[in-house]
């Protein structure tokens, strides 16, 4: 809790260490270190339960902590003051707020709350709501709701943005327009920290992601680097005489090559394969993705590097051979 | 800072939506202008939600309709029980509106985020609460302009006919409606989840309501149960609107032989101290779940 022995860095939006929660037995958050430079879009992923939302709620200003230095564009978020509130947006998750207002109307009346505020109809504009300005909000779909919610967070005009699970609803069109506005914010120098189930968008719009299982960090990266990914072997996969085969090799070109001339020309049910960002983070926070068990089930507990991605898993796994 | 230039300047209102580099500050409308959007907000809100001005501003009057039409004996001092029971519910009508329906209300409120939202925000927290008295204050005043508006005409009630008795009217109203809200903030922090609030809340409006003399006459009541009525505001409320409405002769009936105003004034004005002190020490911005 000492804001002292953590230094104030100005290129520096978030900085967390050894960030700790309990709810009763249960601990939510063991440890946690985070650093957040300012102008990245910095996305956190998790699965539910590992302490992604008491972490940001924390950061937030919305939860005590029980230890841990965390300062928050400079200042402790757990002695939340309003000019530290109003340099903060947050995009909550809207359960049917406000619905007998029309959206123009509550994104005014937020307006009033800030000392520099954005202009109440170019972020109805900006957020894509124009058409609905004059709508009461019950009448909005799940994903204009959302878009309300985006427009309460950045009328402000805020120095760090939180986004919790901001494209949940979305439909794919929904999520590009979000996803420009989002990087449009960022351009014009807003820190953005998103939670997100969806990979693709954190692969998307992240500068650099985390990863957090078990209420502790385990790797932070660019999203094309995550886990080594770059480096990672690719996995072959056909079906040999004896059954369905798999091997994680540098040289893949060259195991074809050989694969070709053995089998004489096709080689059955060919592929060659390198690890997605969903299987990288599914070994990462150390799940099968499948939930199924099976033969090939002990392979989800062996290092990150040796875990074989989804297809060729699915690959070995489907094929009946014919007799 | 980031190595991005910002195109847009800390000026007044500057176009974009580019982060705001003055940072700090207080918002640019004043309390007392964010306290009267609140309360316009918070109207506008309550106008356009069928249910809440059906069950807050129309119940009462109905209520009073049906009751004031079927017994309509005379009580004694030439008032009948038509009179008596238009005072109870003007008295009543307060207490509906600060205590029930924010003890409903602000449940719900908290449960769908708006707290939540709000406190996400550099507004300061009075502005809520200057918001909900504000909407109780105006809603008070246009239920006791309804009531009076079927009243007069129909049920032989006339409006006070001495400064002294509007008088009486404002502060019962003032302290009323003051002491109910207060209470119904602080009792909004009592129910679990605001599919509860309702069960909880509206049992103990309606047996204030049985036992405090609005549908049946106070000094018929046992006297066990005028004790226990007495410790409540409701019962000083109603008290205080019949010395408005009521001939002061019929003050001879009431149980201490007079309106009693000096301690109606009292009880109401430490049920006010009572209830901001519960409001400090108990309100929730955030559902219990969320700790």
């Amino acid at each position: 809790m000492d804001t002292v022995t953590a230094t104030v860095d100005p290129d520096v939006a978030i900085a967390v260490r050894g960030l700790r929660k309990a709810y009763g037995d249960v601990t939510a958050v063991a440890g946690l270190d985070l650093t957040v430079r300012r102008g990245e879009i910095f996305a956190l992923l998790g699965p539910n339960g590992a302490g992604k939302t008491t972490t940001v709620e924390i950061l937030e200003g919305h939860r005590q902590r029980d230890a841990g230095d965390v300062l928050v564009l400079g200042q402790d978020p757990a002695r939340p003051d309003p000019a530290w509130r109003a340099r903060v947006g947050i995009v909550l998750q809207g359960t049917g707020e406000f619905e007998e207002l029309r959206v123009h109307e509550v994104v005014t009346h937020f307006a009033r709350f800030y000392p520099n505020a954005a202009d109440p109809d170019e972020v109805i504009d900006r957020v894509g709501l124009s058409a609905k300005r004059r709508a009461l909000t019950h009448t909005l779909s799940g994903g204009q709701r959302r878009r309300l919610d985006v427009a309460l967070g950045i009328i402000g005009r805020p120095e760090l943005l939180f986004l919790d699970e901001p494209t949940t609803g979305f439909d794919p069109e929904a999520r590009r327009d979000f996803w420009d506005l989002i990087r449009t914010l960022a351009s014009d120098g807003t820190t953005i920290l998103l939670t997100t189930h969806y990979l693709g968008e954190a692969e998307e719009l992240a500068d650099r992601v985390g990863v957090i299982a078990g209420g502790r960090m385990v790797t932070v990266a660019p999203p094309s680097e995550l886990g080594g990914r770059a480096e990672q072997e690719a996995t072959v996969s056909w079906i040999g005489p004896d059954g369905p085969k798999s091997v994680r090799t540098a040289t893949p070109t060259q195991l074809v090559a050989t694969l070709q001339a053995e089998f004489g020309g096709e080689v059955p049910r060919l592929t060659v394969t390198r690890p997605t960002l969903e299987d990288v983070y599914l070994g990462l926070i150390g799940h099968d993705h499948s939930g199924r068990t099976g033969p090939d089930r002990e392979e989800t507990t062996v290092p990150v590097d040796a875990t074989p991605s989804r297809r060729d898993r699915a690959a070995a796994r489907s094929p009946r051979r014919s007799a | 800072m980031t190595a991005t230039t910002q195109p847009t300047t800390t000026g007044d209102r500057p176009a974009g939506l580019a982060p705001a580099r003055t940072g700090a500050g207080r918002p640019r409308v004043g309390l007392a202008r964010l306290g009267a959007h609140q309360i316009v907000l918070e109207l506008r809100q309550f106008a356009r939600s069928r249910e809440q001005v059906m069950f807050t501003i129309l119940f009462p009057v109905i209520m009073m309709v049906i009751f004031g039409s079927i017994f309509d004996a005379e009580i004694g001092a030439g008032v009948t029980y038509t009179q008596y029971f238009v005072s109870g519910m003007v008295a009543s009508g307060l207490m509906v509106t600060g205590f029930q329906a924010l003890a409903i209300q602000i449940p719900i409120e908290r449960d769908r985020g708006v707290l939540k939202r709000y406190r996400s925000t550099p507004m300061p927290r009075s502005v809520y609460f200057i918001g909900k008295v504000g909407m109780v204050i105006v809603l008070a005043v246009a239920q006791v302009v309804l009531l009076l508006a079927v009243a007069v005409p129909f049920f032989d009630v006339s409006l006070p006919a001495t400064g002294a008795r509007w008088l009486t009217l404002v502060w019962v109203i003032l302290l009323g409606t003051t002491a109910c809200t207060l209470m119904g903030i602080a009792f909004s922090s009592l129910p679990k989840s605001s599919r509860s609030a309702t069960a909880t809340v509206t049992p103990v409006a309606l047996v204030l309501q049985f036992i405090s003399g609005v549908f049946f006459i106070f000094t018929e009541l046992p006297s066990w149960m005028q004790q226990v009525a007495a410790l409540f505001p409701l019962k000083w409320m109603c008290q205080g609107m019949r010395a408005v409405f009521l001939p002061d002769a019929y003050g001879a009936q009431e149980p201490a032989g007079g309106y009693e105003l000096g301690r109606a004034a009292v009880v109401l004005a430490v049920w006010c101290v009572l209830g901001l002190v519960l409001c400090l020490a108990t309100f929730r911005w955030t559902r219990r779940q969320d700790g």
